[in-house]
């Protein structure tokens, strides 16, 4: 394997952590808005309750991607930058808001309704901003001139909001799958039933728009549809694990109604082979047309370090993570308290 | 504003806020874990209480400290995308290893703070610990990067101006990291300790009538002038360090803070006055005789390079020679304002501080804050035009994109913003639970162990 693929390998799986845990945490943002206004409402504070440990961690491997990728691909910076200035910046001071307040809330409740607005529609938002990095880096979308940013053109764009609605239709059906298991882990039946709905009907709409996507790539990112086409056994197979997850949804198990840890874990899976494909169908490019990976990679004395830094990291690491999810994502003292 | 200076002003801005919080997130731990020892050998239980709720003003903190930190992070690359491609290429390492230093501290923070009824006492300090040491670590990491920056190392160009032969480790300890790291670390640590004992100088002038909270007050302001006047004295002598290295390393940064022109030997030390630059004469200063050469080399007939050897256009900014003397200046004055203020304890025991003397104390946390400010400024501008100091100019590190101008003025309301909601709510969060009710809950002992801290 060059180091390219082996660095890229790195950054799809930060780019796939974290669009699992950011479509999580900020799913849950919107879920507690929905429900938590509700007086009494289990579903809303249990989504509260899973988001206040969580967030924090979530946003370091926002910024474990960007430093990431600066790291490995340094000259991919240039045009990303110019590219980018007006999402990132956006989603900077969204990600500033929502962040201060969740930590503001909790330590001053008069600010738990701003919260909970905020959280919730900046959960919609930065999601749906972070998501336009894949049209503009398949093609289209720089001017060829300066490379700035065509804005006007992505934003008339259809494919444009048909990658906004995937990216929002499978965070509100991530999350909504995560909290359904969440909560029979809380043993809370009411609060499951609620989530369990919301992944019933968000789940094949998640596969219709995804698909629609890939049907109304324009022009300029035809290369990535041809190539997509031809890793179309991947996401068939992605395809099967949806329909085995969504089936666990109706399976008679002891504590009820449906098999929730199986239809996540199943959810994931679908979710790993489906951004695989697309991650190998946008081989060669970083961004097309200017730059390829081998073009963008760095020098392999820094290669190793990194690599080696990474071994050492994790090592030191995973035993904090495993603290952390006995703490919140397992103890039962935390998922019930009232 | 062109875009090149208004990409300064935003960074700068930014990095300027986000510094705030991130000292205090180095220093603020650091007190706590020093109060927990004095705990262990007083075995005076306030010292738990104090180390308690300064935890809860860290995490209040920490609020803001995390999502500015993304700020930088991400603005680094959007605005600087050329500085970089050299990064990426050279001092990869600390940008990366920093952020495990992030985990450590995002995953123990949320632990200690959202679980800390369901710990064991010994994860419950090791928590701490962890949370202290991600800190300090990020701290001395982003340093590095900073230190390579002003002394560029690790790497060969070749002919073609491409970048050859890189060695990380080398680029890591490049050679004015070790001064550049123990200066940040020290001087964090003093300024977490001077804002404590401005905020107890502050509660003592309020709650004089109350006998056991002056006491408690006293308490936190004696432990923190000892840490703050300790940390104080080692800021200044590893700061005198730091000037060794930049007389070894960027003679042009150590001339422009001195408002050095003429290269000369028994070079005087030049205090306060306005550089002019059109006569090339700094203005209106104070100098000592012999002193600068000493301080640069140890050597009074040490030759210290005036900014006259230097091409004009590669003259550092002016203002960096008040920076730099407002910096020391507060350090010297902080040192002997904390041994006064131990002094007049001694003498006077038990009799209340005089208040004049309060009202002094109280500005240490502001000044040491501002120190921290004017150091940074003083490194970034000091090594200006380069943004690689002799490599790269910052006027050819910035971004071509235009329209900065408009995100320039919505992060500084952002930051007002977080400001004033920062301090709302501490005061919202700490008058919920005044000190008089946790002090009598302390000593009856109904001290509520293992509380989670919300
Ligand atoms: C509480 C804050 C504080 C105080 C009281 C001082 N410093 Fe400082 N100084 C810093 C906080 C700081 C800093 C913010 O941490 C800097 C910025 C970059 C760095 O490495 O540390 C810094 C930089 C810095 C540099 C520049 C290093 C470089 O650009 O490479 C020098 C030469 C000094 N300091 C020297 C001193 C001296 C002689 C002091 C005498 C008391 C002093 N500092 C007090
Ligand atoms: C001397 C200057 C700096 C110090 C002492 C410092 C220290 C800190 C500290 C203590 C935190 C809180 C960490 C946490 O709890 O996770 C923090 C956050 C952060 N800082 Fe800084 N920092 C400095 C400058 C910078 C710079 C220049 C950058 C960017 C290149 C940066 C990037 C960040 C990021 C990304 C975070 C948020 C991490 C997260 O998401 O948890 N910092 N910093
Ligand atoms: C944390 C406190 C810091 C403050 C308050 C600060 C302040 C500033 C200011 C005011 C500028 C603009 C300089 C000018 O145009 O005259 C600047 C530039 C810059 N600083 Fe710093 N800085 C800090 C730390 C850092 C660190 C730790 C790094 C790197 C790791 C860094 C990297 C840069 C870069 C890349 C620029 C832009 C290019 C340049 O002007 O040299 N800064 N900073």
């Amino acid at each position: 394997m060059s180091n390219a693929i082996l660095a890229i390998s790195i950054i799809w799986m930060f780019v796939f952590m974290y669009a699992i845990l950011g479509s999580v945490d900020f799913g849950a943002g919107f879920w507690g808005m929905v429900y938590g206004r509700l007086k009494d409402n289990r579903a809303g504070a249990l989504a509260n309750r899973f988001l206040s440990p969580t967030w924090e961690v979530t946003n370091v491997f926002l910024v474990m991607l960007v430093v990431t990728l600066v790291v490995f691909f340094p000259s991919a910076v240039t045009s990303l930058a110019l590219a980018l200035l007006l999402p990132g910046s956006l989603v900077l001071i969204l990600l500033t808001i929502r962040s201060a307040l969740m930590v503001f809330a909790y330590s001053a409740p008069r600010f738990q309704n701003a919260l909970s607005i905020v959280s919730g529609t900046t959960g919609l938002l930065i999601p749906a901003l972070l998501v336009l990095v894949l049209p503009v880096v398949a093609g289209g979308f720089i001017d060829p001139a300066d490379g700035r940013l065509l804005t006007g053109k992505l934003f008339s764009s259809r494919v444009t909001y048909t990658y906004l609605a995937f990216g929002l239709a499978s965070e509100l059906f991530l999350s909504a799958a995560f909290l359904a298991d969440y909560s029979r882990e809380a043993e809370d039946e009411e609060a499951y039933l609620v989530f369990r709905r919301h992944a019933i009907w968000l789940g094949p709409l998640t596969l219709l728009v995804g698909m629609v996507t890939v049907l109304s790539m324009g022009p300029e990112a035809g290369w990535l549809r041809a190539n997509i086409s031809e890793n179309s056994g991947w996401f068939l197979a992605s395809a099967t694990a949806f329909l085995f997850g969504y089936s666990a949804y109706w399976w008679k198990t002891k504590r009820g109604q449906g098999a929730p840890r199986i239809a996540f874990t199943a959810f994931i899976l679908q979710f790993v082979l489906a951004s695989y494909a697309y991650g190998v169908s946008h081989l060669p490019y970083m961004i097309y047309p200017a730059l390829t990976l081998q073009e963008g990679i760095t020098n392999p004395s820094i290669f190793r370090s990194l690599l080696i830094s990474y071994a050492i990291g994790l090592a030191i690491l995973v035993p904090g993570f495993y603290l952390f999810w006995r703490l919140f994502l397992k103890d039962k003292r935390y998922l019930n308290r009232g | 504003m062109d875009e090149l200076t208004t990409a300064r002003s935003l960074f700068g801005s930014s990095l300027g806020f986000h510094i705030i919080f991130a000292t205090l997130g180095v220093g603020l731990p650091f007190m706590i874990f020093v109060s927990e020892i004095a705990y262990q050998i007083t075995k005076d239980r306030e010292y738990t209480l104090m180390a308690k709720r300064w935890t809860k003003a860290q995490a209040i903190l920490l609020g803001v400290a995390i999502p500015s930190g993304t700020i930088v992070a991400v603005q680094m690359s959007l605005l600087w995308p050329k500085f970089m491609e050299w990064v990426g290429q050279v001092i990869a390492l600390p940008f990366q290893v920093e952020l495990f230093a992030f985990f450590l501290e995002a995953l123990f923070m949320s632990i200690y703070v959202y679980a800390a009824d369901r710990l064991s006492p010994l994860l419950r300090v090791l928590s701490v610990f962890f949370v202290a040491l991600g800190g300090s670590a990020s701290a001395v990491l982003i340093t590095s990067a900073n230190a390579w920056m002003n002394t560029p190392a690790g790497f060969d160009l070749a002919a073609d101006g491409s970048v050859i032969n890189v060695r990380p480790l080398e680029a890591f300890l490049n050679p004015s990291f070790p001064s550049a790291a123990l200066h940040v670390l020290v001087s964090a640590y003093m300024t977490g300790a001077f804002v404590v004992s401005g905020i107890a100088a502050w509660r003592m002038l309020k709650g004089k009538q109350d006998e056991a909270l002056y006491r408690y007050h006293r308490k936190a302001l004696m432990l923190s002038l000892t840490v703050g006047g300790l940390m104080s004295l080692a800021t200044a002598f590893n700061g005198h360090w730091a000037g060794q290295v930049l007389h070894e390393n960027q003679p042009e940064k150590l001339a422009a803070a001195e408002g050095l022109f003429e290269t000369q030997a028994y070079a005087p030390l030049a205090l306060g006055g306005i550089a002019d630059l059109e006569e090339g004469k700094l203005k209106g200063a104070i100098e000592i005789p012999w002193m600068l050469s000493f301080l640069a080399d140890n050597r009074f007939d040490a030759v210290v390079k005036g900014l006259n050897d230097f091409p004009r256009d590669t003259w550092p900014p002016f203002y960096v020679h008040t920076l730099f003397n407002l910096m020391v200046a507060i350090g010297s004055l902080l040192i002997l304002l904390a041994g006064f203020a131990w002094m007049v304890r001694w003498k006077r025991g038990k009799a209340p501080m005089p208040r004049w003397l309060l009202w002094v104390l109280t500005t240490t946390g502001p000044l040491s804050v501002l120190a921290i400010e004017f150091g940074w400024v003083f490194t970034c501008s000091g090594r200006q035009p380069w943004t690689v100091y002799h490599l790269q100019r910052t006027a050819e590190a910035v971004t071509d994109a235009g329209g900065l101008l408009t995100w320039f003025v919505l992060f500084i309301s952002l930051y007002l913003l977080l400001a004033v909601a920062t301090v709302w709510v501490m005061r919202a969060y700490f008058r919920r639970r005044p000190l008089n009710e946790e002090l009598a809950a302390l000593h009856s002992g109904k001290g509520r162990e293992g509380e989670s801290l919300g």
